[in-house]
């Protein structure tokens, strides 16, 4: 059983962990969280191929509706015998905190695996640190790190072991994305090892333990002062016994697969006097800059700790060189407040300890410092700048490395040039963008190496925060020896550019090598390639003395049949340039690769693609590179020079990826960052974007209504404005009547559309003498770019119209409120912005915000640039994201201070009466502010307001009053979130808030499943749609939560799908809106993880009313109030089977493809749902006042609520 | 059954003449047993198309490959992609399965797009164990540009490579718009072709002139349209060395009778099915029989043919002169 070279396989650090976790576990209970969601899935995936554990059982995989939920779950199947799993990360982690306590309390064998990630503090980050594994070193779980995939993979099955023994149970973590979603070539343990790693004894003794009625006892009993404390104390010997028993299986499992592990792995010269002690991935680059110094003669070391709890002190002070001096403590967390992070004190204390009982003469000198949280670099020329930082006579106590603190100066310096010798390693980036294929390409690429050859690969991505046009960065290592370089490519043999576009972006060749290759996928003939190159990328093509390739992939792409497909072409290209394999291997291998892809598609398409790749390789040309650079063009700004102080400071920064430069100070000490930042970025995705024709338009406003991304403008202003107009700029009669001299304009910002085709969807105009045509039509951008920046600008400058003139109620007046949600990073065609945007176009100058984690949450707010913006008068949507499971919470918090501080304003109003006269206070407190007039007339009033109480001068009432004197204009609170959130996570919670009575406004963006996260199942699955966790159909119905909340009476609720009905959307919005309590819109979201053709998402919402699986209604208990029935039916009734909707989707025809016959079984099961569900609606609309929850009058000294 | 009804089609022993023809009705192996006791002589599965799989395909390349890997926080967006059993995985295993269930002949159908696609799955169907393919070619050559010896050196090539490739007797089943079918039809088996199938029943939509739209409803064939295949049958029975299957029209005993007149080895319909169930195999049957009995008739090779051009002296009534005797007659009843 011995390791053999070929249980070689290419994996990444979720896969190797739950490769070992399935194999040894008979239950799952899982939620998804990113950077740990692939592990359940996968296990999910295994569970439903009837793949079996070591015990010859299919494991149960269930998915939760939070990890509280999990961690129950698995607390109850520990307790009741079965050996049980959970995967996790971060906030997860946090919420599983208080059954962790139990389930170690109760001594209970488990292993958790997470992938480390940051937590939530002044932002949420979705990248790896060790605060969440740090905050549950509380509970009494042991940690155990590992450093690397190869660890995740072998360390999951010692963690096993050792619980089984211990009944300590344990998390086993690893950097959450650099080792989570690295890929590397790594030793994979078999069965039978894994099988010789368990003890069955031990699985028998933890189903004793179990409860039982054939031998009953009690557990999770309370207790009194009086036996607490010891009862606590009680379990001292376990935590005793642990360390010893994690090394016994180290050992055990050294001897079975001669992979030998230490709770604190020493590495570097047996006489050093400097010591690193580190844990996690970042362990790996000390060990390898170690290396470079002691052979330079430097006396170093690291110690590696892997057993994290129990923290075995004296084993960690045995471990240690004699020799040691000065210890430096890398800590992966921040524990502000602390005397140091976690580990440093561990250390101190460890040594301290050892020194007083003499097991160590000397005192070592101990230095905290803090490196790589959320996922920064960690790189040699770091380890280096800590090492140097203890040469030092006087180091800093606590330090940070990796960034620059120029505030409490505790960042070291460090020569970030600093490299080990990387000669025997290929290196290669690839710039791509996340819908080309170029990741996927990459990761074929990788397994065509590994798998084919002794050689040993290495790769790892990095994507941009957007979800539309996202950059990706792909670093690709190949070596002769196992790659243990947990960091980014720092110098490339090898640079692919898959967009052209990118060359006039950012700076590619920044990490080029001396004498390394750059290839571009490049529009331009060979000849002029060189010409089209800006200046930089000349120069440094040149200095770097490079070899420069061009390929007209997407010409390619196109004669062979691959539509925009380029990344087999571009990988083609990369196999014949970068000499990892020979030429005829490496195309032998892609071609084999795309053989075992498109077999069962057809043997067209595995032709097509062969045809690409040998097509790739007669197109590719060397471009020669001359001696000096000839083009004058530079790279352009990131941001115009009229962009805010704060934006060109650091916002570009960030959007020119430089952020890591980005100084502590110049960032906002508590997480507060100016809105209306996407207008800064101007990123041109698309090259293709709608054009308006005037000529033909009716004005109806459709176009703008749906715009995913806000870049369909309309303005009506007095014709005299055109005088100025630049001569592209177009505009029309308006259409309305009483409008005289008076023209309007629909405006494209084209450098901020991602070219999704809804707009053009919407348009209901038919040109007469074209009838492929509409008034709006998509064409090529470059043909219209130049005019549309002046447009832009002159469109910016016409006069906003005044809301008071415009009819909110009707899609055609909606138009020419200015959205204040803008250009976001959701996807092209997306279902839920629109919604959004309408909410900022609507209640936007007085809206607060309570958005839930999600989709929405990243695309509303993740930095460089978030799309929240401000009107002209400043004023605008006030957002923030809490948590995912809190979000109504947050909202209805919001609410309550917004109705305290109103109320504390009317009491001030009322103390001032004298000073600001009864009539303005009157007004204040009691004009209504329903319509838009109300509104504006009471901001003029609270104006009036503050220039009073500025006369009162000092007078401690007026300055309290000017205080909250905001307030008096009613706020509008929104909590908006997907459906994750309001049908799972935030369940409870959203239902507690409804039935508060308060006046919130509730947008669920439903999308049927967790988009954000990539696609797992939500309660709001429908039936017969797959989903991950529901890969075999989702077979029960989706939770009718509109029901839910009429069920209380006093809740208005809403069903609205834009594209079906955009009127009954605005005015449910309206409605909600105005209705003074509690209100829940439920809106119909299309989205990529349906399976659709995005540019058709509108026509799907209009099947899905049409089929009356998504019904329109409203219910509105003011018509119950007042002796109507408050449920109206605004859907017309079925006109198509669920079918004729559903088949259009991929999520619902996968399973006609996998499971046929649960398919029809499924299909028909939903069609009697969606039936039975319209005959009850109907029946609804149907009933008088009186069939429906009566609800108690509105009573002033409720404060808003109904 | 009765073993008078046996007959022989493409090479194949089939225990009746009435076979079911190409329709969605047999993606189902539950479908194809109850045809199988229902009296069926052999199925014809629905037909497989390569542009729907390439559609599909497609569809989901784009899908998936416009949603992986192109954000950090999720890789993909549904459950195991690779599991997806597309294009002709699933047809090739109701081939199979439907060859585990029933003992009657089991042809596939294949209504391909390119020249690989032809070949490929004709491949594959004969791996997966039908007894013959049936070549579905539905070609509309709307454009003014293609002469009618191009469409016919398409359908040719297409015959020719199909029945090279597999040793699976092929059927090909034509429409009726082919300038000189008869010699077209030679042509078809003189290149590999072991039966002909008349007639494709080409897509004709409607309008709803309420809506402006194209209307796509499914109409089922009418008796009353059996006459052209009818003839063409009649025309073409024991002059080309190949089996003939007459489609189209059929709705109960009676037109199987006259198609078997004409000179029919098998005849094959799905309108009736769709309209009174599987069951209605048995009704077929039952009529044919009945006829037989009352006419004497102890074989379907006992009358097939008896009514064709080539065993009946007086072939007028298909010639030119009796339409224009036709045409007469009319213009005095009008």
């Amino acid at each position: 059983m011995k390791d053999t070279p070929n249980n070689a396989v290419i994996l990444d650090g979720n896969e190797a962990t739950a490769y070992v976790a399935y194999r040894v576990n008979e239950v799952c209970a899982i939620y998804p969280i990113t950077p740990s969601s692939p592990m359940a899935e996968l296990a999910d995936e295994w569970s439903a191929q009837g793949l079996r554990n070591i015990w010859g059982n299919v494991p149960e995989v269930i998915e939760m509706q939070s990890e509280g939920g999990a961690a129950g779950t698995v607390h109850g199947a520990l307790q009741s015998g079965a050996l049980t799993t959970t995967f996790t990360a971060s906030q997860g982690l946090m919420l599983m905190l208080p059954n962790m306590y139990k389930i170690a309390g109760e001594l209970t064998c488990a292993v958790f695996h997470v992938a480390a990630r940051s937590l939530a503090a002044q932002a949420l980050s979705i990248f790896g640190d060790h605060s969440d594994v740090m905050a549950a070193r509380t509970t009494g779980f042991a940690l155990l790190a590992s450093s690397s995939v190869q660890e995740a993979h072998d360390l999951a099955l010692i963690a096993q072991t050792a619980t089984l023994r211990a009944r300590i149970p344990f998390v086993h973590f690893f950097d959450g994305f650099r080792t989570s979603h690295e890929i590397n070539k790594i030793q994979l343990l078999s069965d039978a090892q894994i099988r010789a790693m368990i003890d069955d004894d031990l699985v028998h003794a933890h189903r004793r333990r179990a409860l039982s009625p054939d031998r009953p006892f009690v557990r999770g009993t309370a207790q009194n002062p009086d036996v607490y404390f010891q009862a606590r104390e009680t379990v001292n010997p376990f935590y005793a016994a642990t360390p010893d028993i994690v090394q016994d299986a180290m050992d055990r499992f050294a001897s079975l697969t001669g992979r030998s592990y230490q709770l604190f792995s020493y590495h570097g010269a047996a006489d050093a006097e400097r010591v690193i002690v580190i844990m996690g991935s970042g362990a790996e680059t000390v060990r390898e800059t170690v290396d470079v110094l002691q052979a330079a003669g430097e006396k170093v070391g690291v110690l590696q700790v892997r057993l994290y709890r129990p923290f075995a002190t004296e084993k960690f002070v045995a471990a240690l060189p004699k020799t040691v001096r000065k210890i430096a403590v890398l800590d992966r967390t921040k524990e502000p407040g602390a005397a140091g992070e976690p580990l440093y004190q561990d250390v101190v204390s460890s040594v301290f300890d050892a020194c007083s009982d003499k097991r160590l003469t000397t005192l070592p000198q101990v230095i905290g410092g803090r490196y790589g949280l959320s996922s920064k670099e960690f790189t040699p020329g770091m380890v280096r700048g800590v090492l140097d930082e203890l040469s030092k006579a006087q180091p800093k106590r606590s330090f940070t490395i990796g960034i620059r603190d120029d505030v409490t100066d505790s960042s070291l310096e460090y020569d970030p040039e600093f490299l080990p010798d990387e000669s025997k390693l290929t290196q290669a980036l690839f710039f791509g963008l996340g819908s080309d294929g170029t990741v996927g390409a990459n990761k074929n690429s990788i397994k065509i190496i590994g798998e084919n050859t002794d050689l040993h690969t290495q790769a790892y991505f990095v994507y941009d925060s957007k979800k539309a046009g996202a950059i990706t960065i792909s670093h690709l290592r190949f070596g002769p020896q196992h790659i243990a370089k947990p960091y980014l490519v720092q110098k490339a043999d090898f640079i692919a550019c898959h967009q052209y576009a990118f060359t006039a972006r950012m700076d590619m060749l920044s990490h080029a090598r001396e004498g390394a290759t750059f290839l571009l996928n490049c529009p331009h003939e060979a000849a002029q390639a060189w010409a089209s190159l800006p200046r930089p990328v000349q120069q440094a093509l040149i200095s770097k003395r490079m070899r420069f390739f061009v390929i007209d992939a997407a010409a390619v792409a196109r004669s062979s049949g691959m539509g925009r497909r380029i990344n087999t072409i571009m990988q083609a290209c990369f196999f014949a340039l970068s000499g990892v394999l020979p030429r005829e291997a490496a195309i032998a291998g892609i071609k084999q690769a795309i053989e075992k892809t498109y077999a069962r598609k057809g043997a067209a398409l595995v032709q097509q693609n062969f045809a690409a790749v040998d097509a790739a390789l007669s197109h590719l040309h060397e471009v020669p590179v001359p001696a000096t650079a000839t083009s004058t063009r530079e790279l352009p700004a990131a941001v115009p020079a009229e962009a805010p102080e704060f934006v060109r400071r650091v916002t570009a920064r960030m959007m020119m990826g430089l952020g890591d430069e980005i100084a502590v100070s110049e960032l906002p000490v508590d997480g507060t960052y100016p809105s209306a930042t996407t207008r800064w970025e101007k990123r041109n995705i698309s090259d293709r974007i709608p054009v308006w024709d005037e000529a033909i338009c009716v004005q109806c406003g459709n176009c703008s209504f749906v715009c995913p991304h806000s870049v369909i403008r309309a303005k009506f202003y007095h014709q005299a404005h055109l005088a100025a107009a630049p001569d592209a700029f177009k505009s029309a009669p308006i259409n309305a009547r009483g409008f005289p001299e008076t023209r309007y304009s629909l405006q494209v910002y084209a450098e901020d559309c991602t070219g999704c085709d809804l707009c053009v969807e919407a348009c209901p105009v038919i040109d007469p003498e074209d009838h492929s045509r509409k008034a709006i039509n998509m064409a090529p951008k470059d043909l219209e770019l130049a005019g549309s920046r002046k447009n832009v600008a002159f469109f910016e400058a016409l006069p906003v119209n005044d809301r008071t003139t415009v009819d909110f109620s009707r899609v055609q007046g909606a138009q020419f409120l200015e959205p204040l949600f803008e250009f976001s990073g959701a996807c092209a065609g997306c279902g839920e912005t629109p919604y959004v945007r309408l909410l900022s176009q609507l209640f936007g100058d007085r809206l607060l915000v309570a958005n839930a984690t999600g989709c929405s949450s990243i695309y509303g707010g993740n930095l460089p640039t978030t799309p929240w913006a401000v009107n002209q008068d400043g004023r605008g949507p006030a957002w923030s994201n809490s948590l995912f499971e809190d979000n109504a919470e947050f909202g209805l918090g919001m609410r309550i201070s917004v109705d305290q501080q109103t109320t504390i304003a009317h009491e001030l109003l009322r103390r001032l009466e004298a000073e600001l006269g009864n009539e303005l206070v009157n007004d204040l407190v009691e004009a209504p502010q329903v319509l838009e007039s109300e509104i504006g007339d009471q901001r003029e009033r609270v104006a009036r307001l503050k220039v009073a109480l500025l006369e009162l001068g000092d007078k401690p009432a007026a300055r309290s009053l000017l205080s909250v004197a905001d307030n008096l204009v009613r706020r509008s609170v929104w909590l908006v979130g997907g459906d994750g959130w309001a049908y799972d996570i935030g369940s409870a919670g959203l239902d507690h808030v409804l039935a508060s009575g308060r006046d919130v406004n509730v947008l669920v963006l439903d999308t049927e499943v967790y988009s954000n996260t990539g696609g797992q199942m939500s309660k709001a699955t429908p039936t017969a749609a797959a989903a991950k966790f529901a890969s075999a159909g989702k077979r029960v119905g989706k939770k009718d939560l509109a029901m839910q909340a009429i069920s209380y009476g006093n809740v208005y609720v809403a069903q609205i799908a834009m594209g079906a009905n955009p009127q009954q959307t605005l005015l449910a919005l309206r409605e909600a809106e105005a209705y003074p309590g509690p209100s829940l819109v439920l809106a119909y979201s299309h989205c990529i993880a349906h399976g659709i053709d995005m540019t058709k998402g509108l026509d799907q919402q209009k099947l899905a009313v049409a089929s009356a699986y998504w019904p329109l209604i409203r219910y509105n208990p003011v018509l119950r109030e007042a002796g109507s029935n408050p449920f109206v039916l605004d859907s017309p009734r079925p006109s198509i089977k669920l079918k004729d909707y559903a088949y259009r989707e991929l999520r619902y025809k996968v399973l006609t493809q996998t499971r046929p016959e649960q398919a029809r079984e499924l299909l028909a099961l939903a069609q009697e749902i969606v039936d039975l569900r319209w005959r009850n609606y109907e029946e609804m609309a149907r009933h008088g006042a009186e069939g429906f929850q009566p609800m108690t009058r509105r009573n002033k000294s409720e404060r808003g609520a109904p | 059954m009765n073993k008078k009804l046996n007959t022989r089609y493409m090479g194949l022993e089939l225990r009746s003449p009435i076979v079911v023809s190409a329709c969605p009705l047999s993606a189902s192996i539950d479908n194809i047993a109850h045809m199988e006791d229902a009296g069926a002589g052999a199925v014809v599965l629905f037909s497989l198309f390569e542009e729907q799989i390439r559609k599909e395909t497609e569809l989901l390349e784009e899908v998936t490959g416009a949603t992986t890997d192109t954000f950090a926080e999720a890789a993909d967006f549904f459950p195991s992609v690779d599991a997806y059993e597309l294009g002709s995985t699933r047809y090739l295993e109701l081939i199979h399965n439907a060859k585990q269930r029933v003992d009657i002949p089991v042809i596939a159908s294949l209504n391909g797009t390119s020249p690989a696609g032809w070949i490929d799955y004709a491949k594959q169907m004969e791996q997966a164990g039908a007894d013959g393919i049936e070549l579905n070619i539905f070609f509309i050559p709307a454009d003014p540009g293609v002469s009618g010896v191009e469409v016919e050196r398409r359908y040719l090539q297409i015959v020719h490579q199909v029945a090279e490739t597999v040793a699976v007797p092929v059927a090909m089943k034509i429409n009726p718009y082919l300038s000189a079918t008869g010699h077209v039809a030679s042509e078809m088996v003189q290149l590999g072709a072991r039966a002909l199938v008349l007639f494709n029943r080409l897509y004709q939509p409607d309008f709803d002139i309420e809506r402006l739209h194209i209307s796509n409803d499914l109409k089922l064939s009418e008796p009353n349209e059996i006459r052209l295949p009818m003839m063409w049958i009649a025309a073409l029975y024991g002059r080309i060395g190949a089996s003939l299957a007459a489609t189209t029209g059929v709705q109960g005993g009676k037109e199987v009778i006259k198609y078997l007149l004409a000179g029919a080895d098998v005849v094959m319909t799905a309108s009736s099915l769709y309209k009174h169930g599987i069951e209605h195999l048995r009704t077929m049957h039952r009529e044919v029989e009945d006829w037989m009995d009352r006419k004497q008739f102890d074989s379907v090779e006992g009358f097939r043919g008896i009514l064709s051009q080539q065993n009946i002296s007086d072939t007028s009534g298909f010639e030119r002169a009796n339409y224009i005797r036709i045409l007469e007659q009319a213009k005095v009843t009008a």
